[in-house]
């Protein structure tokens, strides 16, 4: 299946991810390309077929209530890029 | 033109768990920012989440008390989004199989009569950080220490007619988590956070109008203007010919002005997915029947208990049993001052007023049970006038005292009951007024009634309010009727 | 020395013919010397590895020694390690440092085992060629131009180099088992569940698994020894005891079904790989098995529905990157929107950013019943395949890789191309079923593998029937260098 120029765009912007004009020609022909592979499943009848999200059947376990962590903001917050008062810190956000 | 008003509520119960929902994290409220946020909660790369029983047991508590169908095999999802307070880039939610099924909830509104507002789901997920724009140079800072705290969001049918059927229901949906204990009830502090949906159709039209949703709204008070404005806003655009768009609002309490909210809905689409990382949560009889027997007494329960045991109105028994914390007060007020019904008046009357009037929550009360019931044991027993116990109450409230007999004392507020005292200021004040006991004596029944008032006033001038009403009646009746 | 295998290292420390600080500094030196050639490491910790070596000595001395205590070994560069910068082969990453460890690091780390460093990578585990790390590609040490295969390509290449006895490493469609094919070692990918994600950085979580490189199947089972095992950190692994995996090595392999999927082995597979596969199991047969052919009737759907699953997973896993709390941000951002895009655009390399868009377009509104939903769909056909299989075979046995290593460069062009790569290897991580991949010959002067694959929890059978193999064959002992 082709996937057009617009479409590539609005999944970058969903993506949060810049492309460029000559970015958007490229991934137009890699995306094209791979949804074409991706295209083969619709041969398949899964009509008596449940989706499976995951290889296990299992089900989730499910924690205590207990208090296990211990404040590491310093630590933390040693490795980010912008930190002010112990916050982080990102261009303002309009709401 | 008639327009019916048509509500729906969202609302966002914090849970009132030690730990977040998939870290063990605190939850307590005002930490140091970002003190409360761990690796998971951090997103830092590789780690993963696990989820909390004790979140899933109040989910279960909280549909049990809504009367609603249990989902045995809930899942999470993934609601994708970017935005600073989130950090992993979406939110761990449930769309397709919340752990709450349809429920309902009855109301009792003003006019006595009961809405049944029905739940459409109840599903868990976490809560986001918080972004604060106070100045950083033109940035803005971000606190992750809720990021992570567990949440019920509660999804109603646009069921709700007016702004007033609205706060009843909100009011009745606090007293339940709170009563419930799976919720601080905390609205200052954002334990509960209500949306609220708004459209307009013709009157009687089947087809619902378009909506918009306010939200975040966190008082009773600013909901209920916020419903009153976005109706009138609506209103107004629909009569000129307009269309309502659908979009998110936002109500600012302080000016009573709404305005669109565009940041979070631009290119909505929040491609949910199964969480690879949660398996399918499975809940057996055994965890279902131990949420069960935890339930505490419910409002309606307390209610119907309020009515038989105490002899309360159907209106002051659903106010009185609705929040867990009204019905502890009212009853520890009983215990001190016996007067079940006096101690109702007083709840529902002066101490509601003055926590309007001061838009504070009950929560934040300075007076205790046990000042009230102290207070109506003197009224009962005749040692301070009505007049004179609001004098008390509000010694109390401003912190001028604690205790209330030693108030009466130095307010001077204690009435004389001292039937000979008082019999001599009537004689004295029956002296001058000849004329008015010659008309009484001559009145009917009914008119005498009415002329006892003109006795009473110079009475309780006399004795400068300190005289027992209650005796000046009996006093003055026997001395007029001779 | 460093011919010798972790199981000889271990008889050597044990014995005392060699103290740990000499192995690490052997090994650390033949880094030095040789890794210019192969570029397979991209951070090498001499100073923590003497560090942990004497301290390995140490604990050698007061008698608690494991297996590991002083075997070098390096970290696939996605492992997380407290202080040590992980960087998962990105720009995104080149400079964090994590606070905390991975389970996988912790559980070696208590071992005793020595980390000589981290291994390169494709970046996030994406590719099949080690060639789209942001530190460079990494060289097969059997050919001068020829890609290692991936992802975990520096493992494999520093595993075959003999610059370190053992490796682990990552596989979510082939990156353990297809990388340990090309590079002539031995490799093996768990159940999923047998070892923790956490501290992992993950690429899908439904399909990735943590396992080893090693050059024989005993020191793969060594390695599974100390890895393997529930963690209350990670929901998706599994609470089941751990056998000894080297306790069954010697079994006899007589009777073992093999079975051989009729998709598998087609006219597209080239005959100088089908008679290398049928010569090594023929050498089966003389142990004892007997061979089978079987049908998988979705094989040849199994790459389509990875390039849905995977991609979808992996475009909101890698959503957290985002330049606010850690790792790479963008100069001087506008505002919010250009700090998310450019930080994005700017830490992420191609690959990376392709299936980030296609698993965002395969989630997005009005295309998630047709790609997502119908490849999870066809997921569980695969694994039904594959359930029936096991019910007439013990394991079954195809070529890893459709060719020996090809030349770097060839396939960077043409993502669909580079994806045919792991055409054998992709359907197991759909299942969730353990492999192997054993050296079985040579092809153009370049090793091949056998790949191995059992039913759940079988790795105990996997590395019984790679031993036994590996007692009658010395593919595995052949030397780039020789």
């Amino acid at each position: 299946m082709a996937i057009s120029r617009q479409d590539i765009e609005k999944v970058a912007l969903l993506a949060r991810i810049k492309v460029d004009e000559a970015q958007v020609t490229a991934l137009e022909k890699d995306l094209s390309n791979i949804l074409d592979l991706v295209d083969q499943l619709q041969s398949a009848d899964t009509s008596q077929t449940e989706p499976m999200a995951h290889p296990l059947d299992a089900a989730q376990r499910l924690r205590a209530d207990t208090v296990t962590e211990t404040d590491n903001r310093a630590a933390f917050q040693a490795i980010a890029p912008s930190t002010e008062n112990g916050l982080y810190l990102v261009p303002r956000v309009i709401e | 033109m008639q327009w019916d008003i048509v509500i729906g509520l969202e609302i966002h119960v914090q849970l009132a768990t030690k730990t977040k929902i998939f870290s063990g994290t605190s939850t307590a409220y005002g930490a140091e920012p970002n003190s409360q946020a761990s690796a998971v909660d951090l997103a830092m790369p590789g780690t993963l989440p696990v989820a909390n029983e004790q979140a899933f047991k109040y989910a279960v508590m909280f549909g049990l008390a809504v009367d609603a169908e249990i989902c045995r095999r809930s899942v999470f999802e993934r609601k994708n989004y970017f935005y600073p307070d989130l950090p992993k880039g979406y939110q761990t939610t449930q769309l397709e199989r919340p752990i709450v099924g349809p429920g309902h909830v009855d109301v009792e509104l003003a006019d006595g009569s009961t809405k049944r507002v029905r739940i459409h789901h109840a599903h868990l997920e976490e809560d986001a950080g918080k972004s604060l724009h106070e100045d950083f140079h033109g940035m803005t800072g971000i606190d992750l220490n809720r990021a992570g705290t567990p949440l019920i969001e509660v999804v109603t049918e646009p069921d709700m007619r007016s702004a007033e059927e609205a706060v009843a229901f909100a009011r009745k949906l606090h007293g339940l988590v709170t009563s419930l204990g799976i919720c601080d009830g905390n609205m200052s502090e954002g334990s509960l956070r209500f949306d609220v949906n708004v459209s307009l159709k013709p009157a009687g039209d089947e087809t619902l109008g378009t909506r918009t949703e306010t939200k975040n709204l966190n008082s009773f008070r600013f909901m209920e203007q916020a419903i009153h404005h976005e109706v009138e806003r609506q209103m107004d655009i629909l009569e000129d010919g307009g269309r309502i768009v659908q979009e998110t609002r936002l109500y600012n309490g302080d000016t009573q002005q709404s305005r669109s909210m565009r940041s979070k809905e631009e290119a909505n689409d929040y491609r949910y997915f199964p969480c690879p990382d949660l398996l399918p949560v499975e809940l057996d009889d055994a965890f279902i029947e131990d949420a069960r027997s935890r339930l505490p007494e419910l409002p309606d329960a307390r209610k119907a208990r309020f009515q038989s045991d105490y002899g309360l109105t159907d209106y002051d028994a659903s106010l009185l049993s609705s929040s867990a914390r009204m019905a502890a007060l009212f009853e520890e007020t009983v215990s001190h001052g016996k007067d079940a019904k006096l101690a109702a008046n007083w709840l529902l009357g002066e101490l509601s007023a003055r926590l309007n009037s001061e838009d504070r929550e009950l929560a934040d009360c300075p007076l205790t049970g046990g000042q009230l019931g102290a207070l109506i044991l003197r009224i009962s027993d005749g040692t301070v006038s009505s007049t004179g116990a609001k004098k008390v109450f509000e010694g109390l409230w401003t912190g001028e005292g604690s205790d209330v007999d030693e108030l009466i004392d130095a307010k001077g507020l204690k009435q004389v009951s001292d039937t000979g005292a008082l019999e001599k200021i009537v004689e004295e004040v029956l002296a001058g007024m000849g004329e008015q006991i010659a008309q009484y004596q001559e009145a009917d029944e009914k008119k005498r009634k009415k002329l006892m008032g003109g006795f009473m006033g110079p009475l309780m001038k006399a004795s400068k309010g300190q005289g027992n009403p209650k005796l000046f009646n009996e006093i003055l009746k026997k001395k007029l009727e001779r | 020395m460093h011919n010798k295998t972790v199981a000889q290292l271990s008889h050597a420390l044990e014995s005392g013919e060699v103290s740990s600080v000499e192995l690490a500094t052997h090994f650390l030196e033949r880094i030095r010397l040789q890794d210019n050639r192969y570029n397979s490491f991209i951070t090498v910790t001499e100073e923590a590895a003497l560090a942990d070596a004497r301290a390995a000595d140490e604990r050698r001395k007061q008698g608690n020694a494991t297996p590991w205590t002083g075997i070098p070994f390096a970290h696939k560069d996605i492992f997380c390690t407290e202080g040590v910068r992980t960087t998962c082969g990105s720009k995104m990453l080149e400079n964090f440092v994590p606070p905390y460890d991975a389970t996988v690091t912790r559980k070696l780390r208590e071992a005793g085992a020595v980390c000589l460093g981290k291994t390169n990578m494709d970046e996030f585990a994406m590719g099949s060629s080690s060639e789209s790390s942001y530190f460079g590609a990494t060289t097969n040490p059997w050919g001068e131009r020829r890609v290692p295969g991936g992802s975990s390509g520096g493992s494999a290449a520093a595993v075959a180099a003999r610059l370190v006895p053992a490796a682990t490493a990552t596989d979510t469609g082939g990156s353990i088992r297809q990388p340990a094919a090309l590079c002539g070692i031995t490799g093996l990918k768990p159940t999923y569940g047998r070892v923790s994600r956490y501290g992992m950085i993950a690429f899908a979580s439904s399909l990735d698994q943590g396992g080893t490189m090693a050059r024989t199947a005993e020191d793969n089972a060594l390695m599974l020894n100390v890895m393997a095992g529930f963690d209350p950190k990670d929901s998706t692994s599994i609470d089941r005891e751990v056998p000894d995996y080297t306790a069954s090595l010697n079994d006899s392999l007589k009777g073992l079904r093999i079975g051989l999927p009729k998709e598998y082995f087609t006219d597209q597979l080239s005959s100088e790989m089908n008679n290398v596969v049928r010569e090594a199991i023929r050498e089966y047969e003389k142990l004892g098995a007997t061979v089978q052919e079987i049908s998988l009737p979705h094989a040849d759907l199994a790459i389509a529905a990875y390039y849905v699953i995977a991609p979808a997973e992996c475009s909101a896993n890698l959503s957290r990157f985002d330049g606010v709390r850690y790792g790479y941000r963008c100069e001087a951002p506008r505002d919010l929107m250009d700090l998310y895009t450019r930080t994005r655009a700017e830490g992420f390399g191609a690959e990376v950013k392709r299936r980030i868009l296609v698993g965002t377009y395969a989630l997005s509104a009005g295309y998630f019943d047709a790609y997502y939903l119908k490849a999870q769909k066809v997921r569980r056909l695969i694994q039904q395949d594959f359930i029936n299989a096991f019910k007439q075979v013990d394991v079954i046995m195809s070529p890893t890789t459709p060719s020996p290593a090809f030349i770097q460069g060839e396939k960077t062009d043409d993502p669909v191309t580079m994806y045919l790569e792991d055409i054998f290897t992709i359907s197991t991580n759909l299942a969730g079923l353990p492999a192997m991949s054993v050296p079985a010959g040579l092809m153009e002067g370049l090793p091949v593998g056998l790949q191995i694959i059992g039913d759940y929890f079988s790795e105990a059978r996997l590395l019984n029937a790679a031993h036994q193999y590996q007692q009658v064959t010395d593919w595995h002992q052949l030397s780039p260098d020789a």
